[in-house]
């Protein structure tokens, strides 16, 4: 038999259905690849094989019984982000080092409740907080890919950097992965992977360890447009557990994939060709913009001029909301305690404990934010300049249907080489933070190498609820871009 | 604005998160850089904009005041760092 953890999510559901191998076959070729591999990526932090085999076991006997489920079979990993029952949830935190939640996550009960299969827990930026998951209390994820006669073990990106190497390197079909800034589709970019963001509403967030409410969403990091497509499908839909949750019909969004986009208007932002952008992702970015000409889309220029705001803007909101969110790790209900000489001192020493520099410097930032006398200052401000920049995608959606950019400001980077610059870190995000801010989906496609054998991503935007478009133009790009390469195994 | 080490000392304060002094005043430095990246903006113009706190434009949704879960003592207490008899065990908050 061929090597079953190469196939496709699609062509695996296919082979399912077609009885050429069972769930219990896949699943055990994914066990064993994750053992041979996960000492040298770490991508996952936890890895769950007998849960794999007898979820996979069941899964057989529900097909046998003509009970198949969408994602019947389907081995699937796991962002540490989301709770899962009785099975240890960490947010890459020290602070949670030993939880097992008593309950699970809507996203991966729908997963379950389709019928996939649960390989283990991938490795992420602490709280989701990173871009490049060296500030994992699991350490750095490494890329599987390598930039050509190097040696240099470098980032797969973050925060969802265990979801988008296990993916690239073949450890799972798909992955479920969390974006807040760009922590799905940066990585998605650095690894040769599609990544979705949906639109904010689409997939519950109870049970997603929280960072930023009004920002994080779920969603996939699959090998193909189409993976992407029938993984979105099943981890979305309305939840009364989340008061943000939409409730809309979810489409199937596979259905959207291999549609012609031809009359589509595309827009081309003059704001996001920055000063200093290599020349390499300019290239390719002129290149998807003739894949769509040449598939009878309109390209038009647009301006979405408070871009450069945007970063600043998540830069309070984002740990404004984290210092909240994460006042709940006070070391008396579950996680890590550091016993004190009093209450205070109790909390204090479990928190300097617990959290990591980069998850403090935010939590810090946000109760400073939010402080007497700074309030108005820094957080009504971003939050207006947030209104700014939502209303900038309104503008621009009046005359476009969708907008292509770059996904990240440059390919992989070598693990240690931003660490101690927090600024020049956060600049990864500079492409897609504006989606999160403005709640729209986003998608990120990988759409060729740069001259070292590194994948660049291409980013399509789509109005809020419209991932059918993106899903359609995202199919012809990746007809177009024929992206084949694969990482070297070197592990 | 930048940031000093007795306003690192106070956000820790209000964080809950101890700071040894010697890290007071290399963190305010840090924290000093990114605050004044964040400060450009001040260059937008926001007169009359309505602060942003939500990107779902619809109301929050009502539901009857009832029990929906629950009965799981046990279990959540499973992850306490201490419990016992069915109570969460805490240091000593009155004095």
């Amino acid at each position: 038999m061929a090597d079953l953890t190469s196939l496709t999510l699609k062509a695996a559901l296919d082979g399912l259905t077609s009885k050429s191998f069972s769930a219990e076959e896949l699943a055990k070729a994914y066990v064993s690849a994750i053992e041979t591999a996960n000492p040298h990526l770490n991508a996952y932090v936890l890895e769950t094989p007998d849960k794999a085999i007898a979820m996979a076991r069941a899964s057989d006997a529900r097909r046998a019984r003509g009970e198949a489920g969408p994602l019947e079979g389907a081995s699937l990993g796991i962002k540490d982000l989301f709770c899962t029952d009785g099975v240890q949830s960490t947010a890459g935190s020290n602070i949670l080092k030993g939880f097992r939640p008593p309950y699970e996550s809507t996203v991966t009960a729908k997963l379950w409740r389709d019928g996939a299969v649960m390989l283990g827990k991938l490795n992420m930026d602490e709280f989701a907080m990173g871009s490049s998951n060296e500030t994992s209390a699991f350490g750095p994820v490494t890329n599987p890919w390598k930039a050509r006669g190097s040696n240099q073990a470098l980032t797969p990106g973050g925060s969802s950097g265990g979801s988008a190497a296990a993916v690239a390197a073949d450890l799972c079909l798909a992955a479920t992965a969390s974006d807040t800034g760009g922590s799905i589709r940066q990585p998605a970019a650095f690894t040769g992977t599609v990544g979705v963001k949906p639109t904010y509403g689409r997939c519950s967030r109870y049970g997603v360890i929280a960072f930023a409410s009004s920002l994080d969403q779920a969603g996939p990091i699959a090998k193909t447009v189409e993976d992407a497509a029938l993984l979105l499908t099943s981890m979305s839909g309305h939840d009364p557990k989340d008061s943000t949750s939409l409730d809309i019909e979810t489409p199937d969004f596979s259905s959207f994939v291999g549609k012609s986009v031809k009359g589509l208007r595309i827009g081309v932002p003059d704001e996001y060709r920055l000063d200093g952008m290599p020349t390499e992702i300019a290239a390719l970015w002129d290149q998807g913009v003739e894949w769509l000409k040449a598939a009878g889309c309109e390209i038009k220029r647009v301006s979405l001029p408070h871009t450069k705001y945007a970063l600043p803007a998540y830069y309070i909101i984002a740990p404004a909301e984290a210092s909240s969110n994460l006042s709940r790790y006070d070391g008396m209900r579950y996680g890590l305690r550091v016993e004190g000489g009093s209450l205070q001192d109790t909390y204090e020493r479990t928190r300097a404990e617990g959290f990591g520099a980069e998850v403090k410097r935010r939590v810090l930032i946000g109760a400073y934010v939010l402080s007497a006398g700074y309030y108005d200052a820094y957080y009504l401000k971003a939050q207006r300049v947030r209104r700014r920049i939502a209303e900038d995608f309104d503008k621009a959606f009046l005359e476009v249907d969708a907008l292509l950019t770059p996904t990240a400001p440059s390919a992989a980077f070598a693990l240690g080489d931003r660490v101690s610059d927090p600024v020049s870190m956060y600049l990864n995000d500079v492409f897609t933070v504006t989606t999160n801010l403005a709640g729209l989906p986003g998608l990120s496609l990988p759409a060729g190498l740069d001259s070292s054998g590194l994948p660049l991503g291409l980013q399509l935007i789509g109005r809020a609820l419209d991932e059918g478009t993106l899903f359609s133009l995202a199919g012809v790009m990746e007809q177009a871009a024929a992206f084949r390469a694969k990482p070297q195994r070197w592990w | 604005m930048a940031i000093d080490a007795d306003t690192v000392r106070k956000a820790a304060r209000l964080a809950r998160i101890r700071v040894e002094e010697a890290a007071l005043q290399p963190l305010a430095q840090e924290l000093s850089g990114i605050m004044a990246w964040i400060e450009q903006l001040d260059e937008v113009d926001t007169d009359g904009v309505e602060p942003m706190t939500s990107c779902v434009a619809c109301q929050l949704p009502m539901r009857e005041d009832v029990v929906t879960d629950g009965n799981k003592r046990d279990a959540i207490l499973a992850n306490a760092p201490k419990a016992d008899r069915g109570f969460f065990v805490v240091p000593k908050v009155v004095e």
